[in-house]
């Protein structure tokens, strides 16, 4: 069969069978399990009501379960085993790691992505949002700042390769470097450290567009008395956007935040396809697939890690849903 | 009456340039790899795709050919011209210099004449016209010539047109859209029923379920793969397109909780309270009232759900096996492109745009719906 038509054969069922399943199980429940006559009819709507709940919620609950919950657990469990899977080994595979000096480089790597990256995205992209706002040409410079969004990691590790090329002929920056009269071109995916600053700069070109589009269409929704409020009552415009608008748009900047952070988690991509994860620019997801396949309690030891670096974000997520969620 | 000399928020000059700046910033990387999309490799390699427009000075070697060798008047001649591969170029190049050995490819000015070491000479017009001469017949091998001249610039759409004949892209970019429709329409669907009940039903453990699902938004997926693969084998899936929909739509159902609860709680309780009132059922106040309410909020997180899955190479890489026939166009990017093709960038360049034009279609009509989907009004935040 063709993919095409396995993919839309695929969509009928999975759509159909979702919707039939919401809709049938619920009329079960109303006309077969608690039918609302009879004797029992008041304590029938009632109980059918504690289960419907959870008949929404039974598919996504299941696929998260099987996709996200049981893995974790079960990543962690793996983790404790040795390569075969086999023998209980405890912490050991962990302590592999702490003495593996390329480990220790992709743990800090990611580390630095995790923190620069999100960082700079957002508030490159409050700050375009911001500067954008009231230019009459606004809208061709947004798109020229968006267009890295819908772009694969891979076509921008490409694009970037005309930047970063060692070949003055073919890169930019060092054809930029020769007219400024530098001696020799310069590989700047091999300088040690500021290699991995380079990349994220890949990245974090293609996360702005994201966060600007999102944070300008916030900062519209600013009712307009505030500001005019602020504004009479002497505000400058720096005041204004940091005392008002930013603490307005908190909410927002969060799931910005937390979208590019989600993203950065799979950088795998863009290392691998500017440098392959050489000259000490190796990031967490990349170790692991380097060592995925031949031994997974390793893997899955690199997998915890990467989810002990995001606690943070985690419990901040949390704490925003608590906030508003019930 | 209020008198403001100047609107405090009204852009000044500075905004205008640093906004002109950071756009400039942004588009010239792409400009760059659009312009090289459209050069030859040999092109590519010579001048930089900022000098694309200008003529660009090579320096390349032709063979004459031997069978065109006439006699006159005792001397066997060669005629012809250098850029005779370039016949059908708007605009021809023109010869700066040339040579006969690879040592000195630029030793003689155009009407210079050249000799030739078995004897002979050799003359390089500017507009490429080259006449060999010699006293003796020049049999199977005649001579190479060497000449450095400045091509003007040529664009194509040679690359576009080598990526989609050689199956080197039109196969994978079935494969992509098999890939990620399926993917992209399978979370949203769960997701909907879900957002609902976590919306707008009561039932114990709602708050549990509500920072759950924002929790599981930022576990990684990397710690996915491993028990996923050996499940995916267990059930007898295996490596392929429907173990990589059964993934996608798994990991992609946080994100899609999470945005599709927020748009619809931000329904007015109103509304509900008087369905609820005039009797309908959870069913019909879902598909009849939240729905279509939401439906922008559900648009804008399908689009969100099918870019990210297009341009996934992670999830890919793990759940489709590395033959051939089910690879994406990341994967084949990378790994084709990058590998065997290493160097051939105007093809890798126009695989790109390929790759890149769908997405940019689907954001651009979209993009109101996205918007509306991430900026709906929960109750947390404005």
């Amino acid at each position: 069969m063709p993919p095409l038509v396995m993919a839309l054969m695929s969509i009928l069922i999975g759509v159909t069978g979702c919707v039939g399943y919401v809709y049938f199980s619920n009329l079960v429940l109303d006309r077969v399990i608690f039918p609302a006559s009879g004797q029992t009819c008041a304590r029938n709507i009632g109980r059918a009501n504690l289960v419907r709940p959870w008949l929404f919620l039974f598919p996504a609950l299941a696929g998260s379960m099987l996709y996200l919950v049981f893995p974790f657990a079960g990543a962690f469990w793996r983790s404790l085993f040795d390569r075969e899977g086999d023998a209980f080994i405890g912490f050991a595979n962990y302590r592999a790691l702490g003495a593996d000096h390329v480990f220790q480089g992709a743990l800090a790597n990611s580390l630095l992505w995790v923190l620069v990256v999100p960082a700079a995205a957002t508030c490159l992209g409050l700050i375009a949002a911001r500067l954008t706002d009231r230019l009459r040409w606004a809208n061709l410079a947004r798109a020229a700042i968006f267009m890295p969004v819908t772009m694969s990691l891979v076509g921008a590790a490409l694009i970037w390769k005309f930047v970063y090329a060692n070949d003055a002929d073919i890169g930019l920056l060092n054809a930029i470097r020769a007219t400024l009269g530098a001696a020799g071109p310069l590989d700047v995916l091999q300088i040690p450290v500021w290699n991995s600053f380079f990349l994220m700069a890949v990245l974090i070109w293609t996360q702005t567009g994201f966060a600007m589009v999102i944070l300008s269409a916030a900062l519209r929704a600013i009712p307009r008395e505030i500001i005019e409020a602020a504004i009479m009552d002497g505000a400058d415009a720096t005041q204004i956007f940091l005392r008002i608008e930013v603490p307005q748009i908190k909410g927002t900047i969060t799931v910005v935040w937390t979208l590019v952070t989600i993203l950065v988690l799979k950088v795998f991509d863009l290392v691998y396809a500017m440098t392959g994860g050489n000259f000490g620019t190796q990031v967490l997801p990349g170790f692991m697939m380097g060592v995925m396949f031949r031994d997974d309690g390793r893997a899955s030891a690199v997998a915890m890690v990467l989810m002990i670096l995001v606690l943070p974000i985690l419990a901040w997520n949390i704490g925003q849903a608590r906030k508003g969620g019930d | 009456m209020r008198v403001r000399a100047r609107h405090p928020l009204r852009a000044c000059r500075a905004a205008n340039i640093a906004v002109l700046v950071l756009a400039l910033v942004w588009f010239i990387p792409t400009l760059g790899l659009l312009v090289s999309s459209f050069r030859e490799r040999d092109q590519i390699l010579a001048s930089g795709w900022w000098q694309a427009p200008l003529a660009a000075e090579r320096t390349f070697r032709v063979r004459a050919d031997a069978g065109a060798a006439v006699t006159e008047g005792g001397r066997h001649v060669i005629a012809g011209n250098v850029f005779a591969n370039d016949a059908d170029a708007a605009m021809p190049g023109r010869v700066k210099a040339f040579g006969v050995s690879s040592r000195a490819p630029a030793a003689f000015g155009t009407g210079l004449r050249a000799d030739l070491v078995g004897g002979g000479s050799l003359s390089v017009g500017a507009d490429g016209h080259y006449r060999l001469e010699s006293p003796r017949a020049f049999g199977e091998s005649a001579p190479t010539i060497y000449v450095r001249a400045t091509m003007p610039p040529r664009f194509s759409l040679d690359n576009y047109r080598r990526v989609l004949a050689d199956d080197v892209m039109v196969r994978p970019f079935v494969n992509t859209l098999a890939v990620t429709i399926p993917a992209t329409v399978l979370p949203t669907v769960i997701a909907a029923f879900a957002a609902y009940a976590l919306a707008w039903m009561e039932f114990r453990g709602r708050g549990f379920l509500i920072a759950a699902s924002a929790g599981l938004l930022v576990v990684p997926l990397q710690l996915a793969f491993v028990p996923l693969l050996k499940l995916h084998q267990g059930l007898g899936i295996g490596q392929g397109l429907v173990g990589i929909w059964l993934a996608h739509t798994g990991f992609g159902l946080p994100l899609a909780v999470y945005l599709l609860h927020r748009a619809m709680a931000g329904v007015p309780r109103d509304i509900i309270d008087c369905a609820r009132m005039d009797g309908a059922s959870e069913v019909q106040i879902f598909s009849r009232i939240v729905l279509p309410l939401t439906y922008p909020a559900l648009a804008g997180c399908a689009t969100l759900q099918f870019v990210w899955v297009w341009n996934d190479l992670l999830v890919a890489k793990v759940f489709l096996p590395p033959a051939d026939g089910v690879r994406v166009m990341t994967v084949a990017i990378t790994d084709d492109l990058l590998g065997s093709h290493g160097g051939d960038w105007g093809m890798l360049a126009a695989a790109a745009f390929i790759s890149m034009a769908l997405p940019l279609l689907v954001f651009f009509i979209l993009q109101r719906c996205l918007l509306r989907g991430l900026l709906s009004k929960a109750p947390e935040w404005r």
